[in-house]
């Protein structure tokens, strides 16, 4: 069910991005979603690919400072409300959302996030008891390419 | 050969019998050396018999070691006034060999050798790896820049003399390096510490064990490092680190050298006598007390060093060492008084800086301290290399450790520094002696 997001520290800098982004074109990874946080002088960058342990060892060798960290990838409807039931469910059992950001592809009338907790499988027993939708990897790269 | 059982196994290799002198024995030999010493200076170095005048000294006035304080300091200075060959006491026919520093700060320095000093270095260096566990059946990779460099051709001369089997392999192109160490089955190498630390990330990334590698000692030196910088580098290779000491004016690597007790380098005193001082004035510390280190060469010919002042400070050590050596031993050098940088007026030493970085937990050694001066002020710039163990997918991760890093060097140094995470590999890697300081003040 959880997913492995990759994490990069990158420097605030021109060309820090492109180069690990470069990197997976060549290697013909593609990449799935990605978001970047940042400070003044540093972020991250947090990537799902395709093939993320390929991907960790290609990014490590270039000499990036790079993380895995578990995710999970939730199908929510792409409509009003759609994000705020998914939401109200894991905060009535407080769970605290660290992060999350979106897919740019919907998959029929359904969008698709990443959610980081700190306790991803409670947050998975959370969703199913509530009928959301978590999508694995293998399942998400077949709807993506739908 | 395991890692173990050979450096348990290692007895003292006869080699290493004049580091167990009897203190009276080693003190008459260190004056009957001294005195013939001063007098092949005074006859033949012009500088040093101009001094000696000054003075109203003659070579006979030195009776005892402790005379030694009343004879004239020399400097680099006096070595770069006199450039070339101004302090040889030997004509060009009976010197085998000249070596140079790298010249960074002004006109390079030149050091000259007959071959009877080319004996005493390659002994000295021999009896450095014997000190640490080496003998022969040992594999030396040998990463010291050869060349005009003292560090490479002194460690290779030592090592061959030792019986033991030299890879003369030089600085630089770390791939190779890496490749060598594992294919031939090498048991030391010598290098700088910091480029020993480039060799450990770099074979990390090309997914070679160190701990899986027969290697087990590093001879390292040329550049000051920390306490820190050895149980660092211990850790991460599994090796043990041996610091080494000596500079060329004196005869390059191999005036000082650790036993496995690893408590401060030995001094080769049969052929280098040394003092500490007090650097401001001049005068002699007692052992215990730190200052300067001032060296006399006991027996070079081509070029006597007649109380060099290194720079390096540091205290003797008169304590017996549990290896039973009798020579006295110097605390490891961690700073020079040359390197010393002063920040809103206060003295800072990098070594500090490596300390306090090392401390916090996860932090890498890889970093540079730049300064620079903004509205009439001095800026201090830690820069310090991010690795995957010290940062996770938050900000939160990244935000503590810059505030530990500068909190732990503001309470070593004073001064609250700027910390600036940067990328792995963003510092410039030196294959010699690491460049830890861009001084960009505008005076």
């Amino acid at each position: 069910m959880k997913l492995k997001q990759l994490s990069l520290f990158l420097e605030n800098k021109p060309g820090a991005l492109s180069a690990p982004v470069k990197l997976l074109a060549d290697a013909r990874i593609n990449i799935l979603t990605l978001s970047i946080a940042e400070a003044r002088q540093y972020g991250i960058l947090r990537l799902v690919v395709q093939d993320w342990a390929t991907a960790k060892t290609l990014l490590e060798r270039r000499g990036l400072a790079v993380n895995v960290t578990d995710v999970l990838a939730i199908e929510v409807p792409d409509q009003p409300g759609g994000l705020a039931g998914v939401l109200a469910a894991l905060e009535e059992a407080g769970l605290n959302l660290e992060y999350m950001y979106a897919f740019t592809v919907r998959h029929g009338s359904n969008g698709f996030f990443i959610f980081r907790y700190d306790d991803p499988d409670k947050a998975i027993a959370v969703l199913q008891k509530h009928k959301i939708n978590v999508v694995d990897s293998a399942e998400l790269c077949k709807r993506l390419k739908n | 050969m395991s890692k173990h059982t050979t450096h348990k196994a290692a007895s003292f290799h006869p080699v290493s019998a004049p580091d167990f002198l009897p203190p009276g024995q080693l003190r008459d030999l260190q004056l009957q050396r001294l005195q013939k010493m001063v007098a092949l200076a005074y006859n033949n170095v012009g500088l040093f018999r101009r001094r000696m005048k000054e003075l109203g000294m003659e070579p006979g006035d030195v009776k005892s070691l402790d005379d030694i304080t009343r004879l004239p300091f020399c400097t680099k200075t006096d070595l770069r006034d006199t450039y070339p060959f101004g302090l040889f006491a030997k004509p060009m026919s009976e010197i085998v060999r000249l070596h140079a520093s790298t010249g960074t700060t002004g006109k390079p320095i030149v050091v000259a050798y007959t071959q009877q000093d080319i004996n005493v270095w390659t002994n000295v260096i021999c009896r450095s790896f014997a000190a640490c566990g080496l003998h022969s059946g040992d594999i030396i990779q040998n990463a010291y820049g050869y060349g005009l460099f003292t560090g490479g051709l002194g460690a290779h001369y030592g090592a061959e003399a030792l019986g033991a089997t030299v890879i003369p392999i030089s600085g630089g192109n770390t791939q190779r390096q890496i490749m060598v160490l594992k294919d031939f089955n090498v048991t030391a190498i010598c290098c700088t510490p910091s480029y020993f630390l480039h060799i450990i990330d770099q074979a990390a990334e090309l997914g070679v064990n160190f701990k899986e590698l027969p290697l087990r000692a590093g001879v390292f030196g040329a550049e000051p490092w920390t306490e820190s910088m050895r149980q660092h580098i211990q850790r991460d290779s599994g090796i043990k680190a041996y610091d080494i000491y000596g500079l060329s004016e004196i005869i390059g690597p191999g005036v000082a050298m650790e036993c496995p007790c690893q408590a401060g380098p030995h001094i080769f005193e049969d052929y280098f006598y040394p003092e500490v001082i007090d650097a401001a004035t001049g005068k002699p510390l007692s052992d215990g007390e730190e200052g300067e280190l001032v060296l006399t060469t006991l027996s070079k010919e081509a070029m006597p060093m007649i109380r060099y002042r290194t720079h390096d400070i540091t205290a003797i050590s008169s304590e017996p060492c549990e290896c039973g050596r009798t020579l006295r031993r110097i605390q490891r050098i961690s700073r020079r008084s040359d390197d010393m940088i002063i920040i809103r007026g206060v003295n800072v030493y990098p070594s500090q800086i490596e300390t306090a970085l090392l401390k916090v937990e996860g932090a890498q050694p890889h970093y540079q301290i730049i300064l620079t001066r903004e509205k009439g002020l001095d800026e201090m710039e830690v820069q310090v290399e991010v690795t995957a163990d010290v940062f996770s997918d938050t900000m939160g991760g990244l935000e503590q450790l810059q505030a530990r890093l500068t909190k732990s060097i503001e309470s070593a140094t004073g001064l609250r520094p700027r910390v600036r995470l940067i990328q792995p590999h963003s510092i410039q890697r030196s294959e010699g002696k690491a460049k830890r300081v861009l001084d960009q003040r505008k005076m």
